[in-house]
């Protein structure tokens, strides 16, 4: 990866005036998406699902996208991108164009875990060439932080309130890279705008894959999980270095840890920063605080265990 | 602000802005409560700044060194000051309303007095 006084200088492909909350990161996700395409070589098209990136960075009459962008609903941004990649096949193989574009479709949790996944599962299946990146904040933050299949073991929403009679969501989060994985593509990752570096590999590599590749982002969003704006990258790092959320690929479903923390925070480090969380350190919750450690303990053996074992998936497609 | 909004039958089919970029007219500085000052004096050139920034509100020359802060764009989220690996930070964080009629020289000289 280049320097970053390089990656610099490269003209932007999302730019000020968007009005995401400040200290949001879903833009600091895609100016990191940005800076590792390799846009001399291909141009980029974009499709965004609803959500708060969308409503910020499109509201008509402005744009603050320096590339082909192109919104239709919710739940559709992988059928969307689906439909445009299929076009440029056919332009391509009639001698409309020769130019190499690369396809991106980018959503949130909600346009992905849960009412895009259906579009998502088919686009995979069929096989377009595109990146999906899921910006993952754990809820519907656009319509006020609403539960979603991404929200944590614990977390209080609007939707899944902490109170007198429950302790927030019940459920764990939903494994959407198992989900992704189950797809057999070439390519899945999950990543954090916090460790750059390694964000902007993965995303470089997934955009030179002939087919679907997908990269799961952790969004922090200092509106919904209530903490201050300035700690938003904190935040992420928080996450990766307690295992919560874990930088690794599935390449051909083999597993590859890209980070092991020399030494894995509790999570309690990440969970006390945060208000959707406050309620598990009251008296008498520490059992629930006990089982979050719980279930990221045994995801993180289990991915561990995958790596250690290094197989690739029975069947791929060529 | 937009000049004028386009009547409807203005309106491109599919609500088309033929226009890339063009919110960079909606200027976000307004929405500022803090911002950061920066001290090129101790600043290493890390670009962590601008790697991080959500509002790309960190000034770029033609080096694609940084060169300070936008404050047309720059909401003041702190990110950036949070993010300053250099020791002592080269970024720091004020009340908008001190800033008031000051300018940025001024600002680095009340902020970074203590530092070289
Ligand atoms: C079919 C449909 N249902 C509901 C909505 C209302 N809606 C707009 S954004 C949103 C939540 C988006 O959540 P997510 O995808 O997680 O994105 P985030 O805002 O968290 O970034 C909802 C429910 C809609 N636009 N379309
Ligand atoms: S609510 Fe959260 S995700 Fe939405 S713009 Fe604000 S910080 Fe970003
Ligand atoms: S305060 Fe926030 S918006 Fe302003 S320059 Fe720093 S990171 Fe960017
Ligand atoms: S993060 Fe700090 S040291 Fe690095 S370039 Fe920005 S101001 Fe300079
Ligand atoms: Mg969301």
């Amino acid at each position: 990866m280049a320097l970053l006084n390089e990656l610099a200088k490269k003209k932007e492909g999302l730019v000020s005036g968007h009005r995401l909350c400040p200290g949001c990161t879903h833009s600091v996700i895609m100016r990191q998406v940005f800076a590792a395409a390799d846009t001399d070589k291909y141009d980029i098209v974009v499709a965004a699902a609803t959500g708060c990136f969308e409503v910020s960075s499109g509201l008509y009459p402005y744009t603050s996208w320096n590339v082909p962008w192109i919104h239709s609903a919710f739940e559709n941004a992988a059928s969307t991108i689906s439909g445009v990649e299929a076009m440029y096949r056919v332009w391509k193989k009639k001698g409309k164009t020769n130019k190499d574009i690369r396809f991106i479709a980018v959503a949130s949790d909600g346009g992905t875990y849960d009412i895009g996944l259906q579009a998502l599962s088919g686009a995979i299946e069929r096989g377009h060439q595109f990146l999906y990146i899921c910006n993952d904040n754990n809820a519907y933050q656009n319509t006020g932080n609403q539960r979603s299949s991404a929200t944590p073991f614990g977390g209080s929403t609007t939707t899944s309130p902490n109170g007198k009679v429950k302790f927030g969501k019940e459920q764990p989060r939903k494994d959407i890279m198992s989900v992704i994985e189950g797809h057999h593509l070439p390519y899945a990752a999950q990543a954090s705008p916090s460790n750059w570096r390694d964000l902007m590999n993965k995303v470089k590599k997934a955009l030179d894959v002939n087919g679907p590749t997908y990269i799961n982002v952790i969004e922090p969003c200092t509106t919904g999980w209530g903490f201050p704006p300035n700690m938003a990258i904190e935040m992420a790092q928080l996450a990766v270095d307690t295992c919560v959320w874990p930088l690794y690929e599935v390449i051909n479903g083999k597993v590859v840890i890209n980070y092991k923390p020399k030494k894995k925070l509790p999570v309690t480090e990440y969970l006390k920063p945060q208000k959707r969380f406050a309620h598990l350190f009251k008296k008498g919750n520490e059992y629930l605080i006990e089982e979050f450690q719980r279930q990221v303990d045994a995801h993180w053996e289990w991915l561990l265990k995958r790596e250690e074992c290094g197989i690739e998936y029975g069947v791929t497609k060529e | 602000m937009a000049e004028k909004l386009l009547n409807w039958d203005e309106v491109l089919i599919g609500g088309v802005i033929k226009d890339p970029g063009n919110s960079k007219q909606y200027e976000t500085g307004s929405w500022r409560v803090e911002r950061p000052v920066w001290n090129p004096d101790t600043c290493i050139q890390c670009m962590f700044c601008w790697v991080y920034c959500p509002d790309s509100a960190i000034k770029v020359d033609e080096n694609g060194k940084m060169a300070g802060i936008d404050y047309t764009y720059c909401k003041g989220c702190g990110i950036c000051v949070e993010q300053c690996p250099s020791k002592p930070k080269s970024l720091k964080m004020i009340l908008e309303a001190e800033a008031k009629g000051k300018t940025e020289e001024e600002l680095r000289k009340e902020v970074f007095s203590s530092e070289k």
